[in-house]
């Protein structure tokens, strides 16, 4: 069971055939050695999507997983469905190519901080504003773990690391922010270790008709260990992870004794909830159609060490999406006119 | 007064160039005579030449734009080295064009742009229409933006508009004095300004004035004919390389019932191709104008990995930004159609004129060994045929495929045999199917093409995972096994030598078989290199001609063919590419003519170069 996060059903696997007959996580594994390092974060990911698909009742020969380069890249060779590992950071190019043509298609891609936001950051920001119907799954473990150990650009200023032995001076970017930016329709944020979240989320990205962009905080145990710890660690996660539930006042804390209001500058900041502001509580709506909201509550993750995030679905608004309307022109375009017309033309002359 | 028809003089050939400011319209003004001038049955070949500047400012040499057309009463190569006819607009259309014009050559000139200030704005310090720096050309300085000004007087539009006209009013006095029809550019004014009709009819106002002028005022004493061409019974258009390109296109589709995805970022020269396949979305041609040149091939890879025919196009830069993606490709082995329409480098270059400089580039311009097929058009009309072997090679191999057009053959335009669609040979596609009782395997091999089998997603059985990293032969798994990899390189190398065994042998155009000296050239160099012969054959020498549709792999017989000849010259628009590749793969002493201008070869300058050459052989042989 996932959790319900009362999300409507989207019509994002419209299109896409189904099957009656009941699927196992076995069906969804590959025959292929799994080869990421003991203790990834990637193993939980994999495990909750091969034990989820079958709640999706696909047709697995209609389910393709596009990857760019990255540790996570790796993730197709270990799903028995259609699968293509390609180059770095042009997955979500590719997989447009594949969504315009091939609407009974279920595409998803997954990409890595580095593939997505740093040599694929393009490609990631069109997809998002053409909303092209796929799916991206954005592993985050704020370095780069298939080169082995450079900072990455989620990585925390000052961070050592191989290629960053005096501390690293590049600012971050913060991947949700960026997305509500480059207009996407479907951003949310969940955690590697916690499957029930993972699977909801996953769910309602998959049944979202247009490009959606799920950002994975995946723990790196070999380069960047202990990154995620605060949302993790059973100890402080309760103060840690700001709940985004649509519908719900924004609280949290052990006690419910944090929330999030309104700040002086315009934005939205955590508080101490009291008698006295509780009725200041922000009701999360991720359908609002203006995404000013979602954005001001992406700012409240920390670009440092991370101590605090909210976790969820930020924004989830219905537009037409790039290969829809592209596969109606084609529809309106009329009859297929002969191409011996076409090649004719209207000024063709004869010589006899 | 009645006035007597004037005197006709029979030409065999003409050469006219329209030359003027970029807003002038000569582009329009030079296709309205070249559709003219196939109407009336000449064959005939066009240049059209532009700035990289949309409006440069106005008046002003960077500025001036310029469209020449070669017909003649037979078949032609080329779109002539010097005009006979130049019109000039402007001073800076005179000043930038006047040297190419044949001595004793008639040059029309709007009159009423050589104000001083524009005078003095292309640096002439007197007129040249007055100091006699004209005398040796039929100088007719004519006020054609007055008489056009006069001419459209009664649609009551501003001056300016009216002026705007006067490319219309040249035209018409062109037309009289070839004995051009001017119906079809009537009907043609008509639809294009439709919706505007006082600019319609002063543009056909003007169109008849300047034919009436040209009939009835003095200054033109005679008119020309040149008679229709002998040309092989058939149906006929007016075409350029870009629109047979996508045509070609568009019939690869039709012929191999796949749809076509065109993945594309705008470039010069090739946008016009993206601009003609996103008008035939009823065939079944998706285009999607991407963010980038890379996305651009990657959306079409996506396409081909999902059972379309993926097809991108670019130019000079955008070729090297699309390798990595082609590398892929060659990994994956999907077919995949990639079009470069060449134009000068390195890096921007030049954008809007012509060379042959990426063929090297497209031999090896990816990391690792990445054998991919190259073919290349010779001629405009040609562009079709290209396309359509650079699709069926595709699919049929399972690779990219790189096409080499370049800006003279994309801009240029020729008449063009229609072919008879029901009898274009069929693409086949022959996509993977399941078998219930076998293990798939997505990188076994069709015994003779070497080909995988193309599984697109949607097929269940055939679920497998292909990628960039190196195969395991038959499999598909990731494999870093030495002997894997040398077997996969070795493999993926042979598909593409194989296709040699597929395609035509290279011809010779060897007229007794005596020749001792043999060009050979590549792409849109076959009309100057075919009139550089003849020219070479007219004084009495024997030459022969070879054209390589096929550059990667060559065709079967080409080391034969090159071994019989005592010398074997190279023109090509590079410093030496084909002949490089021809030096190491055949050990010929191949020579090059290279020329890296931004413009075709002339016919007269390869004729002599070939003159040179078969008179040194000739002497030499006979000292030997």
């Amino acid at each position: 069971m996932s959790t319900d996060l009362g999300m409507p059903l989207g019509r994002g696997l419209e299109g896409v055939p189904t099957t009656t007959e009941a699927q196992t996580r076995k069906e969804f594994s590959s025959d292929q050695e799994v080869r990421w390092c003991p203790g990834c974060g990637d193993y939980a990911v994999l495990a909750a999507v091969q034990g989820f698909m079958p709640e999706l009742g696909l047709r697995r020969e209609n389910i393709v997983f596009i990857s760019g380069i990255g540790c996570a890249a790796r993730f197709p060779y270990y799903l028995d469905t259609y699968g293509l590992h390609s180059i770095h950071g042009r997955a979500p190019a590719i997989a447009t190519g594949l969504a315009t043509t091939r609407p009974d298609l279920s595409v998803w891609v997954v990409t890595g901080d580095g593939d997505a936001l740093s040599i694929g950051a393009n490609h990631l920001i069109h997809a998002l504003r053409r909303n092209v119907n796929m799916t991206i799954l954005l592993f985050n473990n704020r370095i780069y773990g298939l080169t082995k150990g450079q900072y990455s650009p989620t990585s925390e200023p000052g961070k050592i690391t191989k290629s960053t032995p005096f501390g690293s001076i590049d600012a971050p970017l913060n991947p949700l922010s960026l997305a509500l930016g480059a207009e996407a329709t479907f951003v949310a944020r969940t955690i590697d270790s916690d499957r029930k979240h993972l699977t909801a989320v996953l769910s309602a990205a998959a049944r979202h008709r247009g490009t959606s962009l799920v950002e994975i905080y995946q723990n790196c145990p070999i380069f960047n260990d202990g990154a995620f710890d605060a949302v993790k660690d059973p100890e402080t996660r309760d103060d840690a992870i700001i709940p985004l539930e649509h519908g719900q006042p924004i609280r949290f804390g052990l006690e419910g004794h944090l929330g999030v209001i309104r700040a002086a500058g315009g934005g939205v900041e955590v508080a101490e909830i009291n008698e006295s502001n509780a009725d200041d509580v922000l009701v999360h709506d991720a359908y609002a159609p203006d995404a000013t909201m979602a954005f001001a509550l992406s700012r409240i993750t920390d670009s440092g060490v991370i101590r605090r995030a909210p976790i969820g679905i930020f924004r989830q608004v219905e537009r037409p999406t790039y290969d829809d309307l592209s596969r109606e022109q084609t529809a309106l375009a009329g009859d297929t006119p002969t191409l011996q017309d076409l090649l004719d033309g209207p000024d063709a002359w004869t010589v006899s | 007064m009645t006035t007597e028809a004037k005197p006709v003089e029979e030409r065999t050939r003409v050469v006219i160039r329209f030359a003027g400011d970029s807003g002038d319209g000569m582009q329009l003004t030079g296709d309205r005579f070249t559709q003219e001038t196939a109407d009336f049955g000449n064959d005939l070949s066009t240049l059209p030449n532009f700035p990289a500047e949309i409006r440069a400012p106005a008046g002003t040499l960077p500025g001036v734009s310029s469209f020449q057309i070669h017909f003649a009463d037979y078949d032609i190569l080329t779109p002539g080295d010097r005009p006979d006819v130049l019109v000039a607009m402007n001073p800076a259309a005179l000043k930038a064009n006047i040297a190419d014009l044949q001595p004793g050559g008639i040059a029309i000139v709007d009159a009423h742009e050589f104000t001083d200030r524009n005078l003095k704005r292309v640096g002439y310090a007197a007129n040249p229409l007055e100091d006699g720096s004209l005398n040796d050309y039929q100088l007719h300085a004519i006020d054609l933006t007055g008489l056009t000004i006069g001419a459209v007087e009664e649609f009551g539009l501003s001056r300016k508009d009216a002026s705007r006209a006067k490319n219309m009013f040249a035209l018409g006095l062109v037309s009289w004095m070839f004995g051009r029809p001017i119906d079809g550019s009537i009907a043609y004014l008509g639809k294009k300004f439709a919706s505007a009709p006082d600019i319609r009819d002063a543009n056909v106002a003007a169109l008849r004035a300047g034919r009436n002028f040209g009939e009835t005022t003095e200054s033109f004493a005679v008119s020309y004919v040149v008679k229709p061409a002998v040309i092989p019974a058939g149906r006929y258009r007016n075409i350029s390389g870009n629109t047979a390109l996508s045509y070609g296109i568009v019939a690869a589709g039709q012929l191999s019932g796949l749809p076509v995805f065109l993945g594309a970022y705008p470039i010069t020269p090739a946008s016009d191709i993206l601009h003609e396949l996103s008008k035939h979305k009823a065939f079944g041609v998706t285009t999607f104008q991407a963010e980038d040149e890379i996305a651009g091939v990657g959306a079409a890879l996506g396409a081909s990995y999902g059972g379309a025919l993926g097809v991108t196009t670019t130019s000079g830069p955008g070729l090297a930004l699309k390798g990595e993606t082609i590398g892929l490709a060659v990994m994956l082995e999907v077919p995949l159609l990639v079009i470069d329409v060449q134009r000068g480098g390195p890096s921007t270059g030049l954008p809007t004129k012509t060379e042959q400089s990426d063929l090297l580039q497209a031999m090896n311009g990816r990391n690792g060994e990445a054998p991919v097929p190259v073919v290349a058009p010779q001629s405009p009309a040609d562009c079709f045929d290209a396309a359509l072997e650079a699709a069926r090679i595709a699919i049929t191999y399972r690779t990219p495929v790189i096409l080499l057009s370049d800006g003279y053959l994309a801009n240029g335009s020729e008449p063009w045999t229609l072919p008879d669609v029901a009898a274009l040979p069929r693409i086949e596609p022959a996509f993977a199917t399941a078998d219930p009782d076998a293990v798939f395997l997505p990188y076994s091999r069709d015994p003779e093409t070497l080909a995988r089998p193309w599984a697109p997603p949607g097929v269940a059985g055939l679920e497998h995972r292909i990628g960039g990293l190196e195969k395991a032969d038959q499999t598909g798994d990731i494999s870093y096994d030495p002997a894997n990899h040398d077997l996969m390189v070795r493999t993926r190398q042979a598909k593409i030598d194989g296709i040699a065994a597929a395609i035509p042998e290279v011809t010779v155009d060897d007229p007794d078989g005596h020749a001792k000296v043999l060009v050979i050239g590549w792409g849109s160099t076959y009309g100057p290199i075919g009139a550089g012969c003849r020219r070479a054959r007219l004084a009495g020498h024997r030459i022969a001609q070879a054209h390589l549709r096929h550059l990667n792999p060559f065709p079967a017989n080409l080391g034969e063919v090159l071994a019989a000849y005592e010398r074997v010259i190279v023109p090509e628009m590079n410093l030496g590419q084909l002949r490089s590749l021809l030096r190491s793969k055949y050990l010929v002493d191949a020579e090059g003519y290279n020329a890296v201008r931004g413009m075709p070869f002339g016919a007269a300058e390869l004729g002599a170069h070939f003159i040179e050459i078969c008179t040194k052989t000739d002497s030499d042989w006979r000292q030997e």
